[in-house]
């Protein structure tokens, strides 16, 4: 058992060994060129980026999330589900609906002019294409992340807890403080390092806004300068600093390991918010909501409208249909991989495994056209391999088995999106006190048996939101999908790109939108069996 | 099992299709809404099905690269000469035996070696707003570093594969000191740093942020086209100057396709590349994408016709393949992003 799961492993890392493995090439004289000229850019627009959705998505995401739960107020019900609905668009899209919108010569900006008889360089306009304007695209689409997991850690805190920080004295804000945020601090971080990952790993948004992060500067090297080892090298650097984050992440949270005594999770008081309080929570709450998805939906719909007649035609549902084929066979397969994972880390409890599962989960953070490389590597060096052997044993040419099938795209989402599935199962997982493995196992349940009859039902819910984000994270997925798809084969993701590549935003409207409505799906799904678990 | 069924369904299926049929199987740089009804067309006449992926020219060149001799692609069609160079280089295509195209196709826009022909032609000119410009203050590409357009002119990212080829061809004209020191000057004159399409730096001028950008023709002519009154609105804002008339002639690029080393059914492949230069498709894409045919006897389309005729750079296109490396090493030097 632990063999085959340590073989799953080293399965999964094979493509980010691969790109690792980069390191001990001999270095290009490429280097000295990047180092004088662009990689100073990189790394500091990188950071300034990763700092700045970090901290926006906080704010947005932990704001929200506490006030929907621990707070009453008018409306409260509808922005619980509907603060999750950014979730659905993909960061390029509303980044290509923001510029079609805000910039200098979209609608605003020329009703502005005409307005005031204005011209060029007689006003100021905030600039959508440029570093701030990607920090605030990522962290609008991004918050959710942090919303959704700092909302289930509100929602299982004990109302205990709660009442006794209330009758010990701690005004509403100071239980925030010192109670609620701290207890929920495990959920809150996991939620940030995905957004971190994404940011890191966005390559749609950074790209269109002409802002030079490390993601960017690895595809120029890579496929611009065909310079294969520098690119796999400024990969190989990249992974590394995640894997120092992630540790770091990890070591931090091992002073403090919180598991909740009680599994009550009824909030019959929550704050009632008074006047100016109230208002500011339903001005905070409708603002997010109106910037991160109304606008871009509306705006999006126009859009769509306009361009309809050529736009719903009948190979529009084949892309739908791949798209949802190709996400629903990955969310199960990424999944059921991540509990396999999820519980050996839980029996097991060995270094080694451990430290090889934590490897896994640097697809997320590694950008699709990297991910879809390191894929592409060793998948056709397994296929050359095999059609040598069976041509010399049998005489049978082989060809390519596994490159340019659908096997080789799910096997790139999954070292993809590893990550977020783990992230969600280890969470339901932690909730899981030990003890109850410990009478199960007392009472003669074999490990196997306490993962299928206490954990999973246990941990329904995580599984259902780890099975939710894959699923919306595949459909979003654009770079590795472009490179890997086999032929005929499209998905509503690619239509989209295409056409907005080709600045034809409004014909890219209805397949953005197509994509954004089935993401609207699952996103609901998750929320309605979020408001059920509220209420229930 | 039901999930474990489906894959292997998927895998047999996709695994059947592609190795049974004698298709002709095309990597196409080209979008999918700009080669596809084509294709469709020819499948039409010839009963050969054309099966298609999409992606950009360097992604593909790098999965013809993987895939070695199994690559199922016969045919690799990219927007750009330069990326034909490359595929040749590494020896991803082969030479070709067509009289038919060879008599079609004229020497500059064809490999010398035969490995690969142009499809289509795109000049990337000036163009300038009508009110705050005049056609006599311009006259080159090279012009263009002079101080007197500081904060005027708008330009696309060094990214993007047509500046790169752009620049190369600046390099074989000249060298690569010369065009550097050019760079520097041009990069001082941009009136924001680049960003967006070259749509994007047409609405610019349009909007009065800069008076001139270089883009690529059919843009243009697809905007004067265009169902969107903003963007026909754009358009005619702005008018086209044919750069270095009197010296070696406007840059132009092609749009191409050539037949991979590892195709199983080259014969097909060449039909389907003879077809794509025959009169049929060459007025689709002057009508439909409003590009230059490459052929001098079919008609432009009446926007581009309105344009006038110009003199084009005579350079051959391989050239642009050859100094593409040295092109966006220039453009990092001079800070051009």
């Amino acid at each position: 058992m632990r063999f085959s799961l340590s073989l799953l492993v080293l399965i999964i890392i094979l493509p980010i060994l691969v790109i690792l493995a980069y390191l001990f090439t001999p270095s290009s004289a490429v280097w000295q060129h990047l180092y004088d000229t662009v990689l100073g850019t990189y790394v500091t627009q990188s950071a300034i980026l990763m700092v700045g959705v970090g901290f926006g998505s906080l704010v947005l995401g932990i704001t929200s999330a506490w006030l929907t739960t621990l707070c009453d107020f008018p409306l409260r019900r509808f922005f619980t589900w509907s603060l999750l609905l950014p979730m659905a668009i993909p960061a390029y899209i509303i980044a290509y609906t923001y510029t079609g919108f805000l910039d200098f010569a979209g609608p605003v900006q020329t009703v502005l002019r005409e307005l005031f008889n204005w011209s060029y360089g007689d006003y100021w306009f905030p600039e959508v294409r440029s570093l701030t304007g990607a920090v605030i695209m990522l962290s609008l689409v991004l918050y959710p992340y942090v919303y959704l997991l700092a909302r289930s850690a509100f929602l299982s805190q004990a109302d205990s807890v709660l009442e006794a920080s209330q009758s010990l004295g701690l005004s509403p804000w100071q239980s925030f403080k010192r109670v609620s945020l701290p207890l929920a601090r495990p959920a809150i971080i996991a939620g940030l390092s995905l957004v971190m990952m994404e940011t890191l790993a966005d390559f749609g948004t950074v790209q269109y806004f002409g802002v030079d992060t490390f993601t960017t500067g690895i595809y120029r090297t890579w496929f611009g300068l065909d310079e294969n080892s520098a690119a796999g090298q400024l990969s190989a650097i990249l992974l590394i600093f995640v894997f120092t984050l992630m540790i770091l992440e990890r070591w931090s949270r091992q002073q403090a390991r919180y598991h909740q005594t009680s599994q009550r999770v009824q909030h019959s008081k929550r704050y009632t918010l008074k006047s100016g309080s109230l208002f500011s929570a339903l001005l905070f709450c409708s603002l997010l909501l109106l910037f991160s998805f109304l606008i871009p939906v509306i705006l999006l719909s126009h859009w769509a409208w306009l361009t309809m007649d050529q736009a719903f035609d009948t190979e529009f549902l084949t892309l739908a249909g791949n798209s949802l084929l190709l996400a629903a066979i990955t969310a199960i397969t990424v999944v059921s991989i991540a509990v396999l994972l999820g519980y050996g880390l839980r029996i097991y409890k060995q270094k080694n495994f451990a430290f090889l599962v934590r490897l896994s989960t640097l697809g997320y953070a590694t950008p699709g056209v990297v991910v879809a490389v390191g894929v592409m590597i060793p998948l056709s060096w397994i296929d050359h391999r095999v059609d040598a052997f069976m041509d010399a044993t049998f005489g049978i040419s082989t060809g390519l088995l596994l490159s340019g099938t659908i096997f080789i795209l799910i096997f790139a989402y999954t070292v993809r999106f590893m990550s977020v599935a783990l992230q969600s199962v280890e969470s339901g997982l932690s909730k899981v006190r030990p003890s109850l493995d410990q009478a199960a196992q007392t009472l003669g349940c074999q490990p196997r048996q306490v993962l299928t009859r206490i954990h999973i039902p246990i941990m329904q819910g995580s599984l259902l939101t780890a099975l939710l984000i894959v699923f919306v994270d595949v459909m979003k997925e654009l770079p590795a999908t472009l490179i890997l798809r086999p032929f005929n084969f499209n998905t509503l993701a690619i239509r989209a790109y295409e056409l907005a590549s080709d600045e034809r935003l409004m014909e890219a409207a209805s397949s953005a939108l197509a994509i954004v409505a089935t993401g609207l799906i699952p996103v609901l799904i998750l929320s309605y069996s979020i408001s059920k678990q509220a209420r229930s | 099992m039901f999930i474990r069924q489906s894959i292997l369904l998927l895998l047999c299926s996709t695994l059947i299709s592609a190795a049974v049929h004698a298709d002709v199987n095309v990597y196409s740089a080209r979008k999918e809404a700009l080669i596809k009804p084509l294709l469709v067309k020819f499948t039409e006449k010839t009963g050969i099905k054309v099966n298609l992926v999409t992606g950009k020219a360097d992604t593909l060149i790098k999965r013809l690269e993987h895939e070695g001799k199994f690559s199922p692609a016969d045919l690799i069609i990219t927007t750009d000469a330069g990326r034909l160079f490359r595929a040749k280089s590494k020896q991803l295509v082969q030479p070709m035996q067509s009289d038919i195209l060879d008599a079609l196709i004229p020497e500059s826009y064809r490999d010398p070696e035969h490995s690969w022909y142009g499809l289509s032609v795109r000049a990337r000119p000036i163009i300038y707003h009508k009110d705050h410009v005049k056609p006599e203050q311009l006259s080159t590409y090279e012009d263009l570093a002079n101080p007197k357009w500081k904060q005027k002119i708008c330009i696309r990212s060094s990214n993007n594969i047509y500046n790169q080829s752009m620049l190369a061809s600046m390099i074989a004209a000249s060298s690569a000191e010369q065009t550097e020191q050019w760079a520097k000057g041009f990069v001082k004159n941009f009136a924001r740093p680049p960003k967006g399409g070259d749509r994007d730096q047409v609405k610019a001028v349009a909007a009065g942020l800069c008076d001139i950008a270089i883009v690529n023709t059919y843009y243009l002519a697809q905007m004067q086209h265009s169902k969107d009154k903003m963007q026909t609105l754009a358009a005619n804002k702005v008018a086209i100057f044919w750069p270095n008339q009197n010296d070696r002639g406007s840059h132009v690029n092609i749009s191409g396709a050539a037949i991979t080393t590892s195709s199983k059914h080259p014969k097909e492949a060449l039909k389907l590349l003879e077809y794509l230069a025959g009169d049929d498709a060459q007025s689709w894409y002057a009508n439909t994408n409003q590009e230059y045919p490459i052929r001098n006897n079919i008609k432009a389309s009446d926007i581009l016709t309105s344009w006038g005729t110009f003199k084009a750079d005579q350079l051959n296109l391989s050239e642009l393949g050859k100094r593409n490396a040295d092109a966006v090493k220039i453009m990092d030097r001079a800070g051009w992003r």
